[in-house]
C-alpha cells in the first residue's frame, strides 16, 4: 500500500518532469489499440524513428535557441538549401561524401552566425533577423534546384545515412531474426544508466540532499531499463539501429552533456535567465548567442543533409515547415518561452510526440486537414499543462 | 479606546520546505501608522501578501477580520475593494506610460466604453496634489526618479478608496530627503484617516514614525510595542528582531589601511551619447590596499555609472580616461577582463542585473567563477555544492537548501547569495553598491563583520551607499559626487553628515 503512496506522491511531485512520457505513452498506447497492434510493430516504430530524426536533430538546436529568449525561424530552408548544396557538392564538383558532410555542416555553422550576428551585436529581435534568412533561403534554394527541379543523389554512402543500418555481428547464429548488434548495445545503455543512476543516488545522500524512497528508485530505474529493452528489443526485430537514430542519439548525448555538465552549458542557461546578471558576471553574451546560433546552423545542415538522405535526392521544397516543427517540438517537450528553462532530452520526447501523432494517424488513415487540427491541439495542451504545472510548483 | 480596524488571527503560511508564517497574529488600530519589522526572512512580506489576497483564501490557515467581518479574499481585487491597497517591495510600475495612465492602470476611467482621458487627467492631478508631487501628469514614468516614483505609486493607491495601505519597504531605494519627504505623507494621511502599515529595515525611521510597532521573528509575533507607552528604542528592537544585543552595526577595524595605491582612476569621463549628456566629468581617485573607500552623493550623482564604467559595462555611454592597477594600466571592454583582473562589482539592483532568479543557490554563487570549479570546460559539481554550502554557512543566508531557487528567498538572503557570488570571485578590489540595502540589522552587522574580515586580509573596498551613518562607520576616506563630479574628499576623522550633505549638494 504504501508503495502506491509513494508512487502516487512521486508522480505528483515531478508532474512536469514525467508528464511528457505518460502523454507520449498514452499516445502509443491509443495508437496501438486503435491500429489492432500495427503502430507497435517493429517495422512502424523503425520508421516513425527513422521520420523523427531530421525534426529532432532541429529541434535540439532550438531548444538552446529558445532557451537563451532567441528563436530561429530560418533554419528550415537553410536545412532545405544546404541538402540541395550537399548534393550538388556530390554531383556537380564530385566531392566524396567524407569532404562534404563536414563542408556542408560548416556553411550550417557560418549561415547561423550570420542570423545571430544582428541579434547579438545590434539586438535586433531574433524574429526579424531569422525571418529574413527564411527568405532568402527559401530563394536560394529554388535558385539551385531552380535548372533541373529535384537534384537525384546517386551516393549510396550519403543515401546510407536516411535509409541505412548499423551491421550486424556477423557469426552468431542464437535468436534468429533479431539484431544482435542492436540487442547488445541496448544492453550496454541499460548498464550504464544504472551505474550512473546508483552512483547519483549515493552522491546525493553523501549531500543529504532529497533522494527518493528506496522502492522508488528501484521502480525508476526498472521501469526506464524496461522502456530502452523494449525499443531495442523492438528495433532488432527489424532491421536494428538505423544510422538516423544513431546520429540522433549521438546528438542528443553530446547537447544534453553540454547543457547539463559544462560552462558553456551553464553560460547557455544564465544568458537566457538573465542576460544583464550573466553580462555582470563577465559572460560574454554576445559570444553565446553567437555559438548558439552557429549550432543551431550547423544541426540545419545535419537536418538537411539527413531529409536529402532519406529522399535520395534534393528537392525544390525540402525543409518546408521544418522550423514550425522543430519549435513545436520544443515546447511541447517543456521549454519556456520565457528563457532560461527547458531541456534537451525534454524536446526529444516532444519531436517523438509529434511524429507519432502524425504515423499514428497516418495508419488509421486520417485525413491530413484533420491531422493539422489534432497536432495543433496537443501543442495547445502540452504548452497549458505546462504552465499549469510551473505554478503550482510554487 | 481606538477601534480595531484590521485583524489577523493565528496565520500560518507554508511553503515547500519553509514555515514562512507560524501562527501569527497581527492587529491595527483604525489610523495608526503600524510599522513591521523583523529579520530577512521573517515573513514580513509574506503576511502582506496573505492580508493583499497575493496569497488566495485557503493557501494559508487562519482569519483575518476586517472592521469586524471576517474575509475571504481569493485575489488582489476583492481586497482592492474592502480599501486595501499593497504597495509592494518593487515599484510595479510601467515606464513607458505617462503617470497618469499608471495611476488609473486597472481602474480606468471610462464613459461607457472608451477610456476618458479628460476626466482621468483632471482626477490624476487632484491626487499627485494629495501626495504633493508636482509633476506634469503627462511625463512618462522613466523621466521620473525613484522618489517620485514612490509617490506616484502611493497616488495610485490613493486613487482607489483606500482605508489601510500597505507598504513593503518604500524607502529602502530612497535618499534620506525622499525618504523624508514619504514619511511626511504618511502622517498627512493618517490625519486624512488612512491607516498604513509600513515595512521598514531603517528602524530609526520606524522610531520616528510608528504609533506602534510589531516585530516578527522566524515567522512568528514576538512583540508588539507602542509609542504611547515610550516602548520603542531602538535597543528593544533590535533585541527582539536578532534575540541578542547588537552595540555597534558598524564594528570597528583591528588594522589600519595599509600605505600602497592598489587602485587609481585619472581623468575619468563617461559621455551617454542617447541622452547627449555628460555624466560623468574629470574623475580622479585612489584606493589603497586594505582601505575601504565610500562613495556617497545624492541619487543619480552618477556613483553606479561610475562603477560600472570601471567594470567594462558602460552600456551606450563612451568612456575616457586611464585606471592603474598596481600601478599598471588597464582598460577594460568587458567586465570578463576587469574580473580577470581582480576587479568584482556587487550590484545594487539584485533582481535586474544581480542575480538570475530562476536559477538555486549555488548556480548564483558559482556563475561568476565557474572555470575555477571546471575541468576542462566540464563543472565539477560537487566541487561546487561544496562551495555553495561554505558560502552558505559562513554567510548566514538562510534557505531550506543550497537547492533552492533565489526567486524564492527573502530580500535580504537575496543579497547574501549576491555577495557570495562576488566573494568566490576571491577579488583584490571589491565594489559594493548599496551593500546593505534591504538587510536586517543582525544582517547589516554581519555585512560589515564580513568587509571588515575581507579587508584585514588584504582586500580593498569602494563602497558605494546612500546611507549617510554607513558611509560614516564604515569608511576610511570619503568621496562625495555630485551631478558627476567629485565635489570633495574627506577623512573618516574631518567627515560628518553636515559636510556630506554640503557636499553633495552644490
Ligand atoms: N514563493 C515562495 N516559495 C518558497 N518560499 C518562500 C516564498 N516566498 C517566501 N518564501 C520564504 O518565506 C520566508 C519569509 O519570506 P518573506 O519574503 O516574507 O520575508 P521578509 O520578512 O519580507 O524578508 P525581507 O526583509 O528580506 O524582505 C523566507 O524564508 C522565504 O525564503
Ligand atoms: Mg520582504
Amino acid at each position: 500500500m504504501s508503495f502506491i503512496n509513494n508512487l502516487k506522491k512521486v508522480l505528483r511531485q515531478n508532474i512536469r518532469e514525467y508528464g511528457m512520457f505518460i502523454a507520449l505513452f498514452l499516445i502509443m498506447l491509443i495508437f496501438t489499440i486503435a491500429t489492432d497492434g500495427i503502430f507497435i510493430s517493429s517495422r512502424n516504430i523503425s520508421n516513425l524513428l527513422n521520420q523523427t530524426g531530421y525534426i529532432a536533430v532541429l529541434a535540439v538546436g532550438m531548444t538552446l535557441v529558445i532557451i537563451i529568449g532567441q528563436i530561429d525561424l530560418s533554419v528550415g530552408f537553410l536545412a532545405g538549401f544546404l541538402g540541395a548544396v550537399a548534393a550538388i557538392a556530390m554531383v556537380s564538383w564530385k566531392l566524396p561524401v567524407i569532404v562534404v558532410i563536414p563542408l556542408v555542416m560548416g556553411f550550417g555553422a557560418i549561415a547561423g552566425v550570420l542570423t545571430g550576428l544582428p541579434v547579438a551585436k545590434l539586438g535586433i529581435p531574433s524574429f526579424v533577423a531569422s525571418l529574413a534568412g527564411w527568405l532568402i533561403y527559401r530563394g536560394a534554394l529554388q535558385m539551385v534546384t531552380l535548372k533541373t527541379g529535384t537534384i537525384i543523389i546517386p551516393n549510396d554512402a550519403f543515401n546510407a545515412i536516411g535509409n541505412g543500418y548499423i551491421p550486424d555481428i556477423p557469426g552468431l547464429d542464437f535468436l534468429p531474426g533479431a539484431h544482435k548488434l542492436t540487442l547488445l548495445l541496448g544492453i550496454i545503455a541499460i548498464a550504464l544508466f544504472i551505474f550512473n543512476e546508483i552512483r547519483s543516488r549515493r552522491k546525493k545522500k553523501e549531500y543529504k540532499f532529497d533522494i527518493l524512497p528506496v522502492d522508488m528508485f528501484i521502480f525508476q530505474v526498472m521501469f526506464v531499463s524496461l522502456l530502452i529493452f523494449g525499443i531495442t528489443w523492438i528495433l532488432a526485430g527489424y532491421n536494428g539501429l538505423s544510422w538516423t537514430v544513431v546520429i540522433m542519439l549521438i546528438v542528443t548525448a553530446a547537447y544534453h552533456y553540454l547543457s547539463s555538465e559544462t560552462v558553456l552549458g551553464r553560460y547557455i542557461y544564465a544568458v537566457g535567465g538573465n542576460p544583464e546578471a550573466a553580462e555582470l558576471s563577465g559572460i560574454n553574451v554576445e559570444k553565446i548567442i553567437l555559438i548558439v546560433f552557429g549550432s543551431m546552423g550547423m544541426l540545419a545542415a545535419l537536418s538537411g543533409m539527413l531529409f536529402a538522405s532519406r529522399l535520395q535526392s534534393a528537392t525544390t521544397t525540402a525543409g518546408q515547415l521544418f522550423e514550425l516543427d522543430a519549435i513545436a517540438a520544443a515546447y511541447v517537450g517543456g521549454v519556456s518561452a520565457a528563457g532560461g528553462v527547458g531541456k534537451v532530452t525534454g524536446s526529444i520526447i516532444g519531436a517523438l510526440v509529434m511524429t507519432s501523432l502524425t504515423s499514428g494517424m497516418n495508419l488509421m488513415g486520417i485525413g491530413i486537414s484533420s491531422q493539422y487540427i489534432v497536432r495543433g491541439a496537443v501543442l495547445a495542451l502540452a504548452v497549458i499543462f505546462d504552465v499549469a504545472t510551473r505554478t503550482r510548483g510554487k | 479606546m481606538k477601534k480595531i480596524l484590521l485583524e489577523m488571527k493565528n496565520i500560518t503560511k507554508k511553503f515547500p520546505g519553509v514555515v514562512a508564517l507560524d501562527n501569527v497574529n497581527f492587529q491595527v488600530t483604525e489610523s495608526e501608522i503600524h510599522c513591521l519589522v523583523g529579520e530577512n526572512g521573517a515573513g514580513k512580506s509574506t503576511l502582506m501578501k496573505v492580508l493583499s489576497g497575493v496569497y488566495p483564501h485557503g493557501s494559508y490557515e487562519g482569519e483575518i477580520i476586517i472592521d469586524g467581518e471576517s474575509q475571504e479574499f481569493s485575489n488582489i481585487n476583492e481586497s482592492k475593494k474592502t480599501g486595501i491597497a499593497i504597495i509592494y517591495q518593487e515599484l510595479a510600475l510601467i515606464p513607458e506610460m505617462t503617470v497618469y495612465e499608471n495611476i488609473f492602470l486597472g481602474h480606468e476611467i471610462t464613459n461607457g466604453i472608451s477610456v476618458d482621458w479628460n476626466e482621468t487627467i483632471k482626477r490624476a492631478e487632484k491626487v499627485l496634489k494629495k501626495v504633493c508631487l508636482q509633476v506634469n501628469p503627462a511625463d512618462k514614468i522613466k523621466e521620473l526618479g525613484v522618489g517620485k516614483q514612490q509617490l506616484v505609486e502611493i497616488a495610485k493607491a490613493l486613487s482607489m478608496d483606500v482605508k489601510l495601505l500597505l507598504l513593503d519597504e518604500p524607502t529602502s531605494a530612497l535618499s534620506e530627503d525622499d525618504s523624508e519627504n514619504l514619511l511626511g505623507l504618511l502622517r498627512e494621511l493618517k490625519k486624512q484617516g488612512v491607516t498604513c502599515v509600513l515595512i521598514s529595515h531603517k528602524l530609526s525611521e520606524v522610531i520616528k514614525i510608528a504609533d506602534t510597532v510589531t516585530v516578527l521573528r522566524d515567522g512568528e509575533t514576538v512583540g508588539s510595542l507602542s509609542a504611547e507607552k515610550g516602548e520603542i528604542t531602538e535597543n528593544t528592537l533590535v533585541k527582539l528582531m536578532v534575540g541578542r544585543e547588537i552595540n555597534d552595526i558598524y564594528p570597528k577595524r583591528k588594522v589600519k589601511k595599509g600605505k600602497d595605491i592598489v587602485f587609481e582612476v585619472k581623468d575619468w569621463n563617461v559621455y551617454d551619447p542617447s541622452r547627449g549628456k555628460q555624466i560623468l566629468s574629470d574623475i580622479n581617485f585612489n584606493v589603497r590596499k586594505g582601505e575601504i573607500v565610500g562613495f556617497s552623493g545624492l541619487m543619480g550623482s552618477g556613483r553606479t555609472e561610475l562603477a560600472l564604467s570601471l567594470f567594462g559595462n558602460p552600456g551606450r555611454s563612451r568612456v575616457s580616461g586611464d585606471m592603474y592597477i598596481d600601478g599598471e594600466k588597464n582598460n577594460f571592454s568587458h567586465p570578463e577582463n576587469a574580473i580577470k583582473e581582480g576587479l568584482a562589482y556587487v550590484s545594487e539592483d539584485r533582481k535586474g542585473n544581480g542575480l538570475i532568479l530562476i536559477q538555486d543557490v549555488k548556480q548564483n554563487i558559482t556563475l561568476a567563477n565557474l572555470r575555477e570549479i571546471a575541468k576542462r570546460g566540464v563543472v565539477d559539481n560537487n566541487a561546487e555544492i561544496k562551495i555553495a554550502n561554505e558560502y552558505k554557512t559562513s554567510l548566514a543566508i538562510k534557505t531550506p537548501s543550497i537547492e533552492q531557487k533565489v526567486l524564492y528567498l527573502s530580500g535580504g538572503n537575496q543579497q547574501k547569495v549576491s555577495l557570495a557570488k562576488w566573494l568566490f570571485v576571491k577579488p583584490d578590489i571589491l565594489i559594493l553598491d548599496e551593500p546593505t540595502r534591504g538587510i536586517d540589522v543582525g544582517a547589516k552587522y554581519e555585512i560589515h563583520s564580513i568587509m571588515n574580515e575581507l579587508v584585514e586580509q588584504g582586500m580593498s573596498i569602494i563602497m558605494i551607499s546612500s546611507e549617510l551613518p554607513e558611509i560614516l562607520g564604515m569608511s576610511d576616506r570619503i568621496y562625495v559626487l555630485s551631478a558627476g563630479k567629485i565635489s570633495g574628499e574627506l577623512s573618516v576623522e574631518e567627515a560628518n553628515q553636515e559636510k556630506i550633505m554640503h557636499l553633495a549638494t552644490n
